[in-house]
C-alpha cells in the first residue's frame, strides 16, 4: 500500500527519542487483509437477507474501508489513516470504473468468438438466411469508408490546425476555434442528416452512397483532428521557429520542415485516435450508406455494408431462426473492437518511433 | 564579408507600447559590439530589430532606419527573409533542431533554404562550420547522432556553427553564454574573438566582465522608469565605457550603484 519503514525497536506512538517523531506502522499486508476481511463480513451480512453479489460488494466496500481507517487511525495516527482512507477510496473507484470495461470485453468475446471463423472473413451475406454468412463485405466497406473519411479529414483538419497555431489572429481565429468546438459536440445523427441533405440536393431523395458516409464521418472527424493537431503544434517550442527564421528560412518552409517533423509523433497519434473515434459510428452510416447483403467496393455507386450497420441489422433483423444473426452481430462487434484496439496500438507505435530522439 | 550597420532614429514598438526609442548608433565591421543594461531595457528587442526578427511577434513594429551598406533593412521592398539570411542570430538558450542530427543541424540553413549542394560540398561545409565553432574535434565521430544529445555548451556552439554555415555578414548574439558554465563561456568567447575576423558581431550580455573582455565598443541601454521606453544612454569604445564613461548613469550601472 505504501512504503514501509522498518519497525523501530520500541516505537510508541508519538514518542520522540530524536527530533523526528517516530510512528508505528501497520505491517505491509494489513490494510489489504483488513479490507478483504470487511468484504467477508459484508458477504455474511448479505447472506443473512439472501445472498447477492451487489449487496456483498456494497457492504464489503463500506465495511472494509471503515476497518482500514479505524485500525490505521488507532495504530498509525490521523495523517496516515487519512492517507489509507484516500488510497482505499481511489483504488475502489478505479476498480468500479474497470467493471463495465472488463464486463464488455468479456461479453463480446464470449458471444463473438464462436463465429470468428474463416467464413466470417471471406463471405458476404448474399443469399444467406440462416446459418453461415459473414462480414467480408462489411469489413471492406468499413475500411473503404473510413479510409475516404481520413483522406478528407486529415488535410482539412491539419491545415486548419496549422492556420490556427501559425497564422491565425484576432476574430477569425476565435471564430474558427469556437465553431470547431461546436462541431465537436454535433450529435452523429445530425452529421448523417447533413450529408444526406447535401447529397439529396444533387441526386434527389433516397440516395445512398459510400462517399456520403465518408462526408458524414468527416463532419465528425475534422474537429477531432483540428483539436488534437492544434494542441500538438502548440507544444513545438517557439525557439525552434525563431531559430529557423534567424537562418533566413521562410515561414511556410519552417512549418513544413521544422514544426511538422518535430510534432509528427503527436500528429500521427492524434489522427489515428480520431480514426478510431469515427470507425464505430453507426447512426450517420445508417442514413447515408444503408446496408447491402452483397459486396460493393465502389463508394460512388449505391449502398455499401459497414461493420457497425451490419451489426445493427443482424441484431434487429436476425432472420429465422434468429440466433445465427445475433451471433454474427456479436462477432462484428468483436471485429470492430479489435480494429479500434489495433489503431490504438498503431498510435502508440507511431508516437514511439517518430518521437525526437535525445541521443543520450 | 563583414558589413557596417548604421542605425538612425530607431523606435521599436510592441503594439502601442514603445519599448525602445531614439537609437542612433554605428556598428563597426569586423568588431564585437557589446550591449549592456538592466533587464527589460530593450537590449534584446534592439538586437532582434537588427535582423527583423522583432516583427515575428504579433503587433511588433519598428520606425526608423537600419542601414547596411547603404541599404535600409526596413525599406518596403526588402524581404525580411533575405535580411535574416544576411544577418544570423544565436539565441540565449541553445536551440538545435531536435529532429535533426548534428550534421543536419549544421546544414539546416542551406538545406531549408532549398540550396542544392553535392554531398562532398556539404561535408566540407559541415567541417568548416564546426571547425569555425570549435566543435569539430568533439563531434566529428558522431555527426549522425541527434544534436540534442550534446551538452549545453556544445549545443550552443552547434547553434553558432549553424548560424555561420549560411555565411552571414553579421552575427547577432542574444546572451549566448547566460545558460552556460564558465568553461563553455570561455570557449564561446574565444570563438567570438576568432569570428570577428570574418563577421560583424553584436552581443547582448548581462556579464560586464564578458563585455569588457571581448568587445571593442559597448553600448549601455537604460530606461527611465517602469513603463517608459528604453534608450541608448552611451555608446563608446569599451575601454572608455569601463574606465571613464561620459554619463554618470553608465558609471553607476557599471560600478553596481544601479537602482
Amino acid at each position: 500500500m505504501s512504503t514501509q519503514t522498518p519497525l523501530a525497536p520500541a516505537p510508541v506512538a508519538g514518542s520522540s527519542a530524536g527530533p523526528v517523531r517516530t510512528q508505528r506502522r501497520l505491517p505491509r499486508f494489513a490494510p489489504l487483509g483488513l479490507f478483504l476481511g470487511g468484504i467477508a463480513v459484508g458477504a455474511l451480512l448479505s447472506a443473512l437477507t439472501g445472498f447477492s453479489i451487489a449487496l456483498t460488494v456494497v457492504y464489503g466496500v463500506v465495511l472494509g474501508t471503515i476497518a482500514v481507517y479505524v485500525v490505521s487511525r488507532s495504530v498509525e495516527g490521523r495523517r496516515t489513516a487519512t492517507d489509507r482512507l484516500v488510497t482505499t477510496v481511489v483504488t475502489t473507484a478505479f476498480l468500479i470504473a474497470m467493471v463495465p470495461l472488463v464486463s464488455l470485453v468479456w461479453t463480446v468475446l464470449e458471444n463473438g468468438l464462436p463465429r470468428l471463423d474463416s467464413t466470417f472473413f471471406n463471405s458476404s451475406m448474399l443469399g444467406i438466411v440462416g446459418e453461415g454468412g459473414g462480414a467480408y463485405h462489411a469489413i471492406l466497406g468499413t475500411l473503404i469508408i473510413t479510409g475516404l473519411t481520413t483522406v478528407i479529414s486529415v488535410p482539412v483538419g491539419l491545415l486548419t490546425a496549422i492556420y490556427l497555431v501559425e497564422y491565425g489572429t484576432g476574430r477569425l481565429k476565435k471564430a474558427i476555434t469556437f465553431f470547431v468546438d461546436v462541431m465537436t459536440g454535433i450529435p452523429s445523427i445530425v452529421a448523417g442528416l447533413f450529408a444526406y441533405a447535401l447529397f439529396a440536393l444533387f441526386f434527389g431523395g433516397g440516395v445512398r452512397l459510400g462517399i456520403m458516409g465518408a462526408v458524414a464521418l468527416s463532419v465528425l472527424m475534422i474537429p477531432v483532428v483540428v483539436r488534437s493537431a492544434e494542441e500538438v503544434l502548440k507544444l513545438v517550442p517557439n525557439e525552434l521557429r525563431e531559430a529557423a527564421y534567424a537562418l533566413g528560412v521562410p515561414k511556410w518552409r519552417t512549418i513544413l520542415k521544422i514544426v511538422i517533423p518535430t510534432s509528427v509523433a503527436g500528429l500521427g497519434t492524434g489522427i489515428t485516435l480520431a480514426v478510431a473515434r469515427v470507425i464505430g459510428e453507426t447512426a450517420p452510416l445508417l442514413v447515408t450508406v444503408g446496408i447491402l447483403t452483397g459486396t460493393n467496393l465502389n463508394p460512388f455507386d449505391g449502398r455499401m455494408a459497414t461493420l457497425p450497420v451490419f451489426a445493427f441489422y443482424q441484431l434487429t433483423q436476425p432472420g429465422v431462426p434468429p440466433e445465427f444473426g445475433i451471433q454474427r452481430a456479436w462477432t462484428a462487434a468483436l471485429v470492430l473492437i479489435v480494429l479500434v484496439m489495433a489503431l490504438n496500438v498503431v498510435a502508440r507505435l507511431i508516437s514511439r518511433f517518430f518521437a525526437p530522439k535525445t541521443g543520450r | 564579408m563583414a558589413k557596417r550597420i548604421d542605425i538612425s532614429d530607431l523606435d521599436i514598438y510592441y503594439g502601442n507600447f514603445k519599448a525602445v526609442e531614439g537609437v542612433n548608433v554605428s556598428i563597426e565591421p569586423r568588431s564585437i559590439t557589446a550591449l549592456i543594461g538592466p533587464s527589460g531595457c530593450g537590449k534584446s528587442t534592439f538586437l532582434r530589430s537588427l535582423n527583423r526578427m522583432h516583427e515575428v511577434i504579433p503587433g511588433a513594429r519598428v520606425e526608423g532606419k537600419v542601414v547596411i551598406d547603404g541599404q535600409d533593412l526596413y525599406d518596403a521592398d526588402v524581404d525580411p527573409v533575405d535580411v535574416r539570411r544576411q544577418i544570423g542570430m544565436v539565441f540565449q538558450r541553445p536551440n538545435p533542431f531536435p529532429t535533426m542530427s548534428i550534421y543536419d543541424n549544421v546544414i539546416a540553413g542551406v538545406r531549408l533554404n532549398g540550396g542544392k549542394m553535392r554531398k562532398g560540398e556539404l561535408d566540407d561545409l559541415v567541417e568548416k562550420s564546426l571547425r569555425g565553432a570549435n566543435l569539430w574535434n568533439e563531434v566529428k565521430d558522431r555527426l549522425n547522432r541527434p544534436g540534442s544529445g550534446l551538452s549545453g555548451g556544445q549545443q550552443q556552439r552547434l547553434c553558432i556553427a549553424r548560424a555561420i554555415a549560411v555565411e552571414p555578414e553579421v552575427l547577432l548574439m542574444d546572451e549566448p553564454c547566460s545558460a552556460l558554465d564558465p568553461i563553455s563561456t570561455l570557449a564561446i568567447e574565444d570563438l567570438m574573438t576568432e569570428l570577428k575576423e570574418r563577421f560583424t558581431i553584436v552581443i547582448v550580455t548581462h556579464n560586464m566582465q564578458q563585455a569588457a573582455r571581448v568587445s571593442e565598443s559597448t553600448g549601455f541601454f537604460n530606461l527611465g522608469g517602469v513603463g517608459q521606453p528604453g534608450h541608448l544612454v552611451e555608446f563608446n569604445p569599451t575601454e572608455k565605457i569601463f574606465s571613464n564613461p561620459d554619463e554618470k548613469a553608465t558609471e553607476d550601472y557599471i560600478s553596481g550603484r544601479f537602482g
